[in-house]
C-alpha cells in the first residue's frame, strides 16, 4: 500500500504539471473560483472490469483541482448535497463564526424544522416524546424551549376537545405512569453503590478493568433480590416458630464458622431445620390446618419464583449487552477507527493518560509496519511446529484437568469410607476436600498461563478466548464430578454413608466450598499478588507492574455464583452470605489493585467480553445449578428424618398434596389446582420448551439474516461510491474533449 | 419529595430531566459541581434561569477533564459562541451526552464536531493530524503521521474527496463495538 501512495504523489505531480499547461491553453474555460475540490479518482476497477482499459493492478490516481462549470453545476445540484442535513453545501467557503448564528447551530441541519418537530412529538406519547427530545442534536436551550413550547400546546389541545373528560384519562394515566417509571429510575439510580469507587478505577484502569467491577455489582445485584425472595418467605416464619431441635447442647467454637457443623446443623442455615410439623395433620387426609403456613410449599414456590426472576433477568442482560455489541466484524479499517475510537474519556490520571498514549502509539507503529510488509505468510515448517505446538500444550491441558477431576473423584470416595472411622476426631476433616478443590482451582490457572506463554500466540483476543475455554473447562468438570458426587452418592446413601440428613450435609459442603473459595482469593490477592508483583519488580526488573487479569477473575466470580445457586436449596442463607462475600471481595480487589496492578496494556473489547462472560454466568452457570436443583426436587427422596419434605418420596409432591386438600378445602380455587396439574404434566413442558426453543432459533435467524443485509448495503454504499466517482470524471472529459 | 430545595423550581428539574439523561438528584449535583468551579461568578438560586458562563479555562480544570487531550475541544463543542465558555444548560448538556445512557448517533454526531479542529464539518487531513498528535502526544514522527492520516482517510472516505463527512464517519464508527463505552466520562 505504501508503493501506491509514492505513487500517487509523483503522479500527481506530473497531473498538476500537465494540467498547469492545459489550463494555459484553454482560457476559455471558466473554472469557478471557489473552493478546489479534490477527487481522488479510482478508475482500476470500473475499467479493469469492464475490460475498456488494460492497467496494471497499481492504483492510479488523480487529483484535479478545478472542476468546469457544468460539472460544478451538476455537483452542487446533486441531492446529496443540496438537502438540508449535510449542513454545508459543496461552494462555500469554511465556515467562520459569525456573531449572529451560535455555534450549536449547525446541529439545525440536522434537525427538522420546528414545526415539523412539534407535530411529529404530538403524535406520540409523553415517554417517547422525552425519549426522542432527549436524542435530538440540539443544544439544551432550545430542547427545553421546544419542550415548552409543545407542553403548551398539549395542554391547550387537550382543553379544547371536546369530549374532554374521556380523553383526559388516557393522558392523565399516561403522566402517571411516566411518572411513576421515573420514580422508580431515580430510585434504582440513586443507590448507586460504590459510583465513586468506580469513577476512581475507571480513570486509573480504564473501561476493561471497570468491566469486572460492574459484573460483580450487577451479581451483589441478583444476589440481593434473591435474598428478598427467600427470606421473608422461607427463613422469617421459620424464625418465629423455632423447630423442637436436639435438645443437647453443642459448645460453640470458632470453627463451626469453617465447617458449617457443630452448632450451625440445626440452625437457620441449612434445610435440616426448616420443618413442617406445626400445623400438621397426620392421619389419612394429611393436610394442613387452615391458617397455618404451609411451609413445604412456600419452600418450593420461593426458590422457584427466586430462580425464575434471576432467569428473566439473566436473559434480559445478556438479550441488553447483545444489542449494544456491533455484530459487524472489523475486517477493514482499522487505522481510521483505531483513531478515532481509541482514546478512553475516563481515564483521568496523568500517569494513567501517559501509558495510553503511549499504548496507542505502539499500536500504530505496529500497524504501519504491518501496511508496509505485510502480515508474513508462514513457511511450511514453522506452522507444523506451531501445530504441534498448540497439540502437546492443548493435550497437557486436558491431561491435568483429567487428573484433577479423577483424583477428586476418588478422594471423595475414601473420604467417605475415612470419615466412618475418624469421626471422633472432630470435623477437620471435612475441610479437606474443597481445600484440594481450591487449591486445584487456584494453580491449574498458573499451568495453564505457563502454557500460553510458551505458545506465544499472535493475537491477543485468540490468547484471552483460549484461556477462557481452557479455565471454563477446568471450572466445570470440578463442578459437575462434585454434583455427581453431592447428588449421587451421598443422596443416595451409597459407600455406606447414612447420613441422618443429607439435604443439611451437602449444603454444609457448599458453604464450605463458597468459604473456602473465600478465603483462597484473599489469601491469593494479599500474599500472591503483592509477592508477584515484588517478584516481577524486583527480580525480573520489569519496569511496569504486572497486568490484571481481567477474564481470570471473572470465571472465579462466575464459580463462586455458580456454587451460591446450587446451594440455595439446601442452605437458604446462602445468597446473604454470598451478598457479605461479594461486598468484603469488592474493597479487597480494589485494594489489591491499586497497589499492585496496572491496566491491561493491549485493548481490551470490554463490550464484547461483557456479553461473553454473561452468557457464561446464564449458559452453563445457572443453567446447570437449576437442572441439578430440578433433579433434586424431582428425583431424589428426602431424607426421612429432617426438613420440611419428610414423609414424601420427592419434594415435587408437595405440590400435589396441596393441590388436594385446596380441592377439598376451597373448591372455588380449582382452576389453581388445574394451573398446577398443567406444569405437572410432560407434555405440556415439552411444548413450552419447544416453543422457546423456536422463539429463540427464529430471533438468532432474524438476527443474522439482518446482518447479512447489512454487509450487502455496506457493498452497495462502496459500490455506488466507485459509480459516483467514475459518472463525475467521465462527465468531466466529456466536457473537455468538447471544449 | 425529600428536602425542599431552592435552586430550581419543580418545572425546571422536569424540564432537565425531560431533556437530559440525568435525574433530579443529578442534576443537582451537577449544580454543585458547576458552582465550585467558579463560587463567585454562579449563583446558588438558579429559578429565573441566570444567563452566567464559565470561561474555558476553569472547566478544563476539572478533573474529569484535565488531564483529556481533547477538553479543549469538547468545551467548544457545548459552548454557544464556539469558543468555550459554558452556561449551566451547556455545562448539563456536555455531560449528558457523554454519559452512558446515550445513544450511538448522538454521540456520534458530538464526537464527530470534537474531532472537527476547524470546524469546516469535514474531518480533512489538518484535523486528524491534530487528532493523532493529541493522541500520542507528538510521539510520531511527520512521516508516521502522514502516512497515517492518509491510510485513515483511504480507509472510511466513502465519496471520495479525500475527506470525512458526517456520514463517514459515522459509517466508520457503527463499526467500532467499544465507541459507547469509552466515549463516556463518568460525572
Amino acid at each position: 500500500m505504501a508503493c501506491s501512495v509514492d505513487s500517487t504523489l509523483d503522479i500527481c505531480q506530473a497531473e498538476q504539471d500537465s494540467e498547469c499547461s492545459m489550463e494555459d491553453e484553454n482560457d476559455t474555460s471558466s473554472c469557478m473560483d471557489n473552493d478546489f475540490e479534490t477527487v481522488e479518482m479510482d478508475f482500476v476497477g470500473h475499467l479493469i472490469k469492464h475490460n475498456w482499459v488494460d492497467e496494471p493492478a497499481e492504483k492510479i490516481t488523480l487529483t484535479r483541482k478545478r472542476w468546469s462549470a457544468a460539472t460544478q453545476r451538476v455537483l452542487s445540484s446533486m441531492p446529496s448535497r443540496s438537502v438540508e442535513w449535510t449542513g454545508v453545501a459543496a461552494h462555500s467557503s469554511p465556515r467562520v463564526q459569525s456573531q449572529a448564528s451560535s455555534n450549536r447551530d449547525i446541529d439545525k441541519d440536522r434537525v427538522p424544522q420546528r414545526k415539523h418537530l412539534l407535530a411529529t412529538l404530538q403524535a406520540r406519547s409523553v415517554a417517547e416524546c422525552a425519549r426522542m427530545l432527549r436524542s435530538l442534536p440540539l443544544s439544551l436551550k432550545k430542547k427545553r424551549e421546544v419542550r415548552a413550547q409543545f407542553s403548551c400546546e398539549r395542554g391547550r389541545q387537550e382543553t379544547s376537545t371536546k369530549d374532554s373528560t374521556r380523553s383526559h384519562f388516557p393522558s392523565w394515566l399516561g403522566k402517571r405512569l411516566s411518572g411513576a417509571q421515573q420514580g422508580v429510575q431515580s430510585l434504582l439510580n440513586s443507590v448507586q453503590l460504590w459510583h465513586e469507587a468506580l469513577k476512581q478505577v475507571s480513570g486509573r484502569f480504564g473501561t476493561g478493568v471497570l468491566s469486572y467491577f460492574l459484573f460483580l455489582r450487577t451479581l451483589l445485584l441478583y444476589n440481593f433480590i434473591l435474598s428478598m425472595i427467600t427470606i421473608p418467605f422461607l427463613v422469617l416464619p421459620q424464625v418465629t416458630r423455632p423447630s423442637h431441635g436436639s435438645s443437647n447442647k453443642i459448645s460453640f467454637t470458632g470453627l463451626e464458622i469453617l465447617t458449617g457443623t457443630g452448632v450451625l446443623t440445626n440452625s437457620l442455615m441449612f434445610y435440616g431445620y426448616y420443618n413442617y410439623t406445626d400445623g400438621w395433620r397426620p392421619g389419612k387426609t394429611e393436610a394442613y390446618i387452615k391458617g397455618t403456613y404451609n411451609i413445604r410449599l412456600a419452600y418450593i414456590l420461593t426458590i422457584g419464583i427466586g430462580l425464575f426472576v434471576t432467569c428473566i433477568m439473566l436473559i434480559y442482560s445478556v438479550f441488553k449487552t447483545l444489542g449494544t455489541s456491533s455484530p459487524m466484524s472489523v475486517s477493514h479499517g482499522n487505522l481510521a477507527l483505531k483513531v478515532f475510537s481509541s482514546w478512553d474519556f475516563k481515564i483521568s490520571k496523568k500517569v494513567y493518560v501517559q501509558q495510553l498514549s503511549e499504548n496507542i502509539c505502539t499500536h500504530l507503529k505496529v500497524m504501519l509496519c504491518e501496511l508496509h510488509s505485510g502480515i508474513p505468510k508462514r513457511r511450511l515448517m514453522t506452522r507444523l511446529i506451531w501445530l504441534v505446538l498448540h497439540c502437546t500444550a492443548w493435550a497437557i491441558c486436558l491431561t491435568c484437568i483429567f487428573c484433577c477431576v479423577l483424583g477428586i473423584y476418588r478422594f471423595s470416595h475414601d473420604r467417605k469410607q475415612f470419615s466412618m472411622n475418624l469421626i471422633s476426631e472432630g470435623d477437620t476433616h471435612w475441610l479437606i476436600l474443597p481445600l484440594l478443590v481450591c487449591g486445584v482451582n487456584h494453580l491449574i490457572p498458573c499451568v495453564f498461563n505457563m502454557l500460553a506463554w510458551m505458545e506465544s500466540y499472535d493475537s491477543f483476543n485468540l490468547r484471552i478466548y483460549i484461556a477462557i475455554i481452557r479455565n471454563l473447562f477446568l471450572k466445570v468438570s470440578m463442578l459437575g464430578v462434585l454434583c455427581y458426587h453431592w447428588l449421587d452418592s451421598i443422596a443416595a446413601g451409597k459407600y455406606g454413608t447414612n447420613n441422618e440428613c443429607w439435604e443439611t450435609f451437602v449444603g454444609q459442603e457448599l458453604y464450605r466450598f463458597l468459604l473456602m473459595d473465600f478465603l483462597f482469593s484473599v489469601l491469593d490477592t494479599i500474599f500472591g499478588n503483592f509477592l508477584w508483583s515484588v517478584f516481577t519488580r524486583k527480580i525480573l526488573r520489569r519496569k511496569r507492574k504486572p497486568v490484571f487479569d481481567i477474564a481470570l477473575n471473572v470465571l472465579e466470580l462466575i464459580y463462586g455464583q455458580t456454587l451460591a445457586w446450587l446451594g440455595i436449596l439446601f442452605s437458604p442463607l446462602l445468597p446473604t452470605l454470598q451478598i457479605v462475600k461479594l461486598f468484603l471481595l469488592f474493597y479487597l480487589k480494589r485494594a489489591s489493585l491499586m497497589m499492585n496492578y496496572q491496566g491491561p496494556l493491549k485493548p481490551w473489547r470490554a463490550t464484547q467480553m461483557t456479553t461473553i462472560f454473561i452468557s457464561i454466568l446464564c449458559f452453563p452457570s445457572f443453567l446447570g445449578a437449576t437442572a441439578c436443583i430440578t433433579y433434586t426436587m424431582w428425583r431424589l427422596k428426602p431424607s426421612a428424618t429432617c426438613g420440611p419434605f419428610r414423609t414424601l418420596s420427592s419434594m415435587f409432591l408437595a405440590g400435589k398434596e396441596w393441590r388436594k386438600s385446596l380441592e377439598i378445602s376451597n373448591p372455588g380455587l380449582a382452576w389453581v389446582s388445574w394451573i398446577y396439574m398443567l406444569l405437572g404434566n410432560h407434555i405440556f413442558l415439552f411444548i413450552v420448551a419447544g416453543i422457546f426453543l423456536l422463539v429463540i432459533y427464529i430471533h438468532i435467524q432474524v438476527g443474522d439474516g439482518q446482518r447479512r443485509v447489512t454487509t450487502l448495503l455496506q457493498k452497495q454504499i462502496e459500490n455506488e461510491v466507485e459509480d459516483k466517482k467514475f459518472l463525475i470524471s467521465k462527465l468531466q472529459t466529456l466536457h473537455e474533449q468538447h471544449e | 419529595m425529600g428536602n425542599k430545595q431552592t435552586i430550581f423550581t419543580d418545572e425546571q428539574l422536569d424540564a432537565y430531566q425531560d431533556c437530559t439523561f440525568f435525574t433530579r438528584k443529578e442534576i443537582l449535583r451537577l449544580h454543585g459541581r458547576f458552582h465550585e468551579l467558579a463560587p463567585h461568578l454562579v449563583p446558588m438560586d438558579y429559578t429565573d434561569d441566570p444567563d452566567v458562563k464559565i470561561p474555558l479555562a476553569l472547566i478544563v480544570n476539572m478533573p474529569e477533564l484535565k488531564e483529556n487531550p481533547f477538553r479543549n475541544r469538547i468545551v467548544e463543542s457545548f459552548s454557544e459562541d464556539g469558543l468555550g465558555n459554558l452556561s449551566f444548560n451547556d455545562f448539563v448538556d456536555m455531560f449528558s451526552v457523554l454519559s452512558e445512557m446515550a445513544p450511538r448517533e448522538l454521540k456520534a454526531i458530538y464526537a464527530f464536531k470534537i474531532y472537527d479542529f476547524n470546524v469546516d464539518n469535514y474531518l480533512c487531513k489538518e484535523d486528524l493530524e491534530k487528532t493523532l498528535n493529541k493522541l500520542t502526544k507528538e510521539e510520531l514522527t511527520p512521516e508516521e503521521v502522514n502516512l497515517v492520516c492518509e491510510k485513515a482517510i483511504e480507509e472510511a472516505d466513502l465519496d471520495g474527496d479525500s475527506k470525512l463527512s458526517f456520514a463517514d464517519f459515522e459509517n466508520m464508527i457503527s463499526r467500532a463495538p467499544d465507541f459507547l463505552s469509552t466515549f463516556h466520562i463518568r460525572i
